[in-house]
């Protein structure tokens, strides 16, 4: 008897062991925001491009921390001064099953700049390149120019098949018809406004996902999306709104995942006008913009506590700035901390720039675009009115505050003298910020697009381009470090913090939090 | 009555124009939809091209009536996020609106009439104060408030039925609804309740006060002295007669259910047409707000169109065609 129930057991235990890979494993994914097409050149926007990431590779893929590692090429190098070879993957094969090989990748570099109807495609990263086949596996990518930031480039866009993509439109891959990749999930279902389903690609060159099906689904009321998770009719959202972080730490049916973002919160101040339009002497009259005197620039620095913001306002959920990205990423500076909350330091500064009084000023911001906007721009104006610069406070939806911000005033000039503004450097280093916040607003280079303060410094510029010339990674750093160092001593901008963002997940799962805040099912593990 | 709908129908094609003007150029004030759509690596140049390529660099007047040209041939515009056109975009999520405004209409309805006639035909009963409070309270609680309470009961805390999202659909006669299976009806009953709640209290009003007032009325009283059955007096005499205002009310509200469900929709992450409105209002689709708004328009002068016509057969006295519109 004995006997024939340890058998039993022995085949129970077998069957099981056999059962267990087979059992499917569903993964329901709430997003904070809704990705507007399967296309992965339609829009060069976050939520459209974590979403291609499941059913697309790039060359380069980035990690968690958006360093750069081998995807659908296996090795990159420059072979002169104006040329990049990019080895392929061999043996890697596409949904519907047909090879991938250089024609693809160069058929991507026509595709990706010319989608009909684009809002905005990947130009940015992609003008000026061409790309040449020299084999199946081998590509040369040529720049007029010395270019060293072409693996970071080359980690932006999707490659798509030459087969499916060459006379597909965007509805297309909508219907999932073009919507053959090579990447860890392939297309099941698009439901607009509801929902995407994606299948794990069993033959998927990398890692090959835990989860057998992925739903992900926009949920962008951040109260519905919490309660979609409690309910459990959701695995993990993202975006947890900070007001629930303390409450759903304590539920013991749900775990956090966070990470440091690559987004700086930081302040602009009008560094051009000698008569900025919100800047006016104690009481109301004119003032020669104080804004452009260093002491007066590092006074409202000193006079910010940036411990009480993040304590405060962000509920512990952020890291206090001192320069643009966090450390750990390349190109920023080891020897810049945070500026230190010291009142007294503020109002003697500014008694010697013969500002004993103060004066007043107007702090403009977003209150739907970053974490606590609103909040935090309530919070700097009331710090330094403390020191006698009377600040007001004046928020807007991003949609209009963008345009006033870049270009409301006469002539397209910023609005605004003093302004809260968030940077996430989309190519994970230092050059992004720099050449697009710090350096001269200059249309001709194409830099300083987003310089909505207009700092300019000659020294600062030559040092940005020099280094955007560079391919020598290590002069690289040290350059872009030497140029954030001397912006921040200038008081080009002042950061205040950087974001972290906070995934939700039922326990037993956990998110691999990325620096890029994408939402992307490959980054979610068991425990 | 034809020449009525037909008189009837070109006032509604004016009614359009004039709402489209104001609708684009009001929404042409607001902001700049290329800070929405560009990437912030994008240098000046693509900022310039992302502004030609949507055609904004043109004058607001030009742009307006290069729309009218299309709008003529039916072409309502792109979306700048979708790059689809607007039209066939509010067309495929308005089936996801129409079901939940349907339920939401006959929650009102099955609800909302019999709840109303009781609270009329016995003015003093507990059962009716009770009816009334409650009445008060759907009114006066903001949607959004009892949407996220319901998510928290039935959902977080009983987890009896789904917290958001719309459940599967089927196929039967040609209608691909979620009513017509088990997991969407359970989807659906949260936030069609919610979005119900309000107008269930209306019509409970609604019908109370009609009711009061017709029980005192000669017909009434000549109908019971006659000897029919209070049966008969109530359902066929009573109620044909205060049916006629809670139609009007109805029909309007229908429209305002499918137009303006946006607070439903987007707290229960439903895939309909409001969601797809305030996105469109937050992320500046010009061309989307402009057609939605123009369908609205339409639909609603329909709905009062349908409203006249329903009223003529429930009131003998109504003539269509007699009325000077």
């Amino acid at each position: 008897m004995s006997r024939v129930r340890i058998l039993f057991a022995a085949v129970f235990a077998v069957l099981l062991a056999y059962a267990a890979p087979a059992i499917a494993k569903d993964i329901k994914i709430g997003l904070a925001s809704e990705p507007t097409s399967i296309d992965p050149h339609f829009h060069n926007l976050s939520p459209n491009n974590a979403l291609a990431r499941h059913l697309f590779d790039r060359l380069v893929h980035t990690d968690e921390n958006q360093a750069l590692v081998p995807g659908l090429a296996v090795s990159w190098k420059p072979v002169n001064d104006t040329t990049w070879e990019f080895k392929l993957r061999e043996g890697v094969k596409w949904h519907d099953g047909s090879p991938f090989t250089a024609d693809d990748v160069v058929f991507t570099f026509t595709r990706a700049v010319n989608v009909p109807n684009s809002p905005s495609g990947f130009g940015t990263y992609l003008k000026g390149k061409e790309a040449v086949k020299v084999d199946d596996h081998t590509v040369h990518i040529k720049t007029p120019k010395p270019y060293p930031l072409m693996p970071n480039d080359m980690s932006t866009f999707s490659i798509v098949s030459k087969k499916n993509g060459e006379k597909a439109s965007t509805e297309d891959y909508n219907s999932g018809k073009a919507a053959i990749g090579t990447g860890p999930f392939k297309f099941k279902q698009y439901v607009p406004g509801d929902k995407f389903v994606y299948v794990r690609n069993d033959d998927y060159w990398g890692d090959k996902p835990v989860w057998t099906e992925v739903t992900l689904k926009p949920i962008k009321s951040s109260p519905s999306r919490v309660a979609a998770l409690l309910a459990g009719d959701v695995d993990m959202i993202a975006q947890v709104p900070t007001t629930d972080i303390e409450r759903l730490k304590k539920d013991p049916k749900i775990a956090l995942s966070q990470g440091v973002s690559n987004r700086v919160i930081y302040l602009h101040l009008d560094h051009d006008r000698d008569k900025s339009p919100f800047v006016k002497a104690k009481g109301g009259g004119d003032i020669k913009n104080p804004l452009k005197d260093q002491r007066v620039r590092t006074a409202i620095s000193k006079s910010i506590n940036r411990d009480a913001i993040v304590n405060r306002v962000m509920e512990d959920v952020a890291i206090k700035a001192g320069q643009l990205l966090p450390k750990g990423f390349f190109g920023v500076s080891p020897k810049l901390k945070p500026v230190d909350f010291d009142p007294e330091g503020a109002k003697k500064l500014l008694a010697d720039a013969g500002l004993k009084d103060g004066f007043e000023l107007t702090i403009h911001g977003p209150n739907d675009r970053y974490i606590n906007d609103a909040k935090i721009a309530e919070a700097v104006a009331q710090m330094l009115t403390r020191v006698g610069i009377k600040t007001a406070v004046e928020t807007m939806p991003r949609s209009v505050y963008f345009k006033r911000a870049s270009r409301g005033g006469p002539d397209k000039t910023p609005e605004f003298s003093f302004i809260l503004v968030g940077w996430g450097a989309g190519s994970g280093e230092a050059s992004s910020p720099l050449k697009s916040l710090i350096h001269t607003h200059d249309k001709s280079k194409g830099f300083g697009a987003s310089n909505r303060g207009r700092y300019s410094n000659p020294e600062v510029d030559k040092l940005i381009e020099t280094a955007l010339a560079t391919v020598d990674d290590a002069k690289r750093q040290d350059l872009l470090a030497k140029a954030t160092e001397v912006a921040i001593g200038d008081v080009a901008i002042i950061p205040l913090h950087y974001q972290v963002n906070t995934w939700g997940t039922r326990k037993g799962l956990k998110y691999k939090a990325r620096t890029d805040e994408a939402t992307m099912a490959v980054g979610v593990v068991e425990e | 009555m034809t020449a009525y709908v037909i008189r009837r129908l070109m006032q509604s094609v004016v009614v359009v124009l004039i709402m489209s003007v104001i609708v684009f150029f009001g929404v042409n004030v607001v902001g700049d939809p290329v800070d929405m759509l560009i990437n912030p690596e994008a240098d000046q140049e693509d900022i310039e091209n992302a502004i030609r390529a949507l055609g904004l660099d043109k004058p607001v007047g030009e742009q307006y009536l290069y729309f009218l040209k299309n709008a003529f041939s039916g072409n309502l515009g792109r979306s700048f996020i979708f790059g689809e056109p607007a039209l066939q975009l509010i067309v495929q999520r308005m089936p996801a609106t129409l079901e939940l405004a349907i339920a939401a209409l006959l929650m009102a309805v099955f609800i909302g009439i019999p709840l109303g006639l009781y609270a009329g035909l016995k003015p003093d009963s507990s059962t009716s104060r009770t009816i009334m409070a409650g009445s008060i309270l759907g009114f006066s609680l903001p949607t959004f408030w009892v949407g996220l309470m319901m998510i928290m009961v039935f959902a977080v805390m009983l987890g009896w039925l789904p917290s958001t999202g719309r459940g599967e659909t089927a196929t039967f006669l040609g209608i691909t609804t979620s009513l017509f299976t088990l997991n969407g009806l359970q989807h659906i009953l949260m936030p069609a309740l919610n979005l119900a709640l309000l107008k269930i209290s209306l019509v409970i009003r609604l019908t109370r006060a009609g009711t009061r007032e017709a029980v005192h009325q000669d017909y009434i009283k000549f109908a019971r002295a006659k000897g029919l059955s209070p049966h008969r007096v109530v359902f066929v005499h009573l109620l044909k007669n205060i049916l006629i205002p809670v139609v009007t009310v109805i029909g309007l509200e229908f429209g305002s259910l499918v137009a303006f469900s946006v607070v439903t929709e987007t707290i229960f992450a439903w895939p309909g047409m409001g969601k797809l409105l305030i996105d469109s209002i937050q992320q500046l689709d010009r061309p989307v707000i402009v057609a939605y708004l123009i369908i609205i328009v339409l639909m609603f002068v329909t709905l009062n169109l349908i409203v006249d016509i329903l009223y003529s057969i429930l009131d003998p006295r109504v003539r269509l065609g007699e009325r000077e519109a």
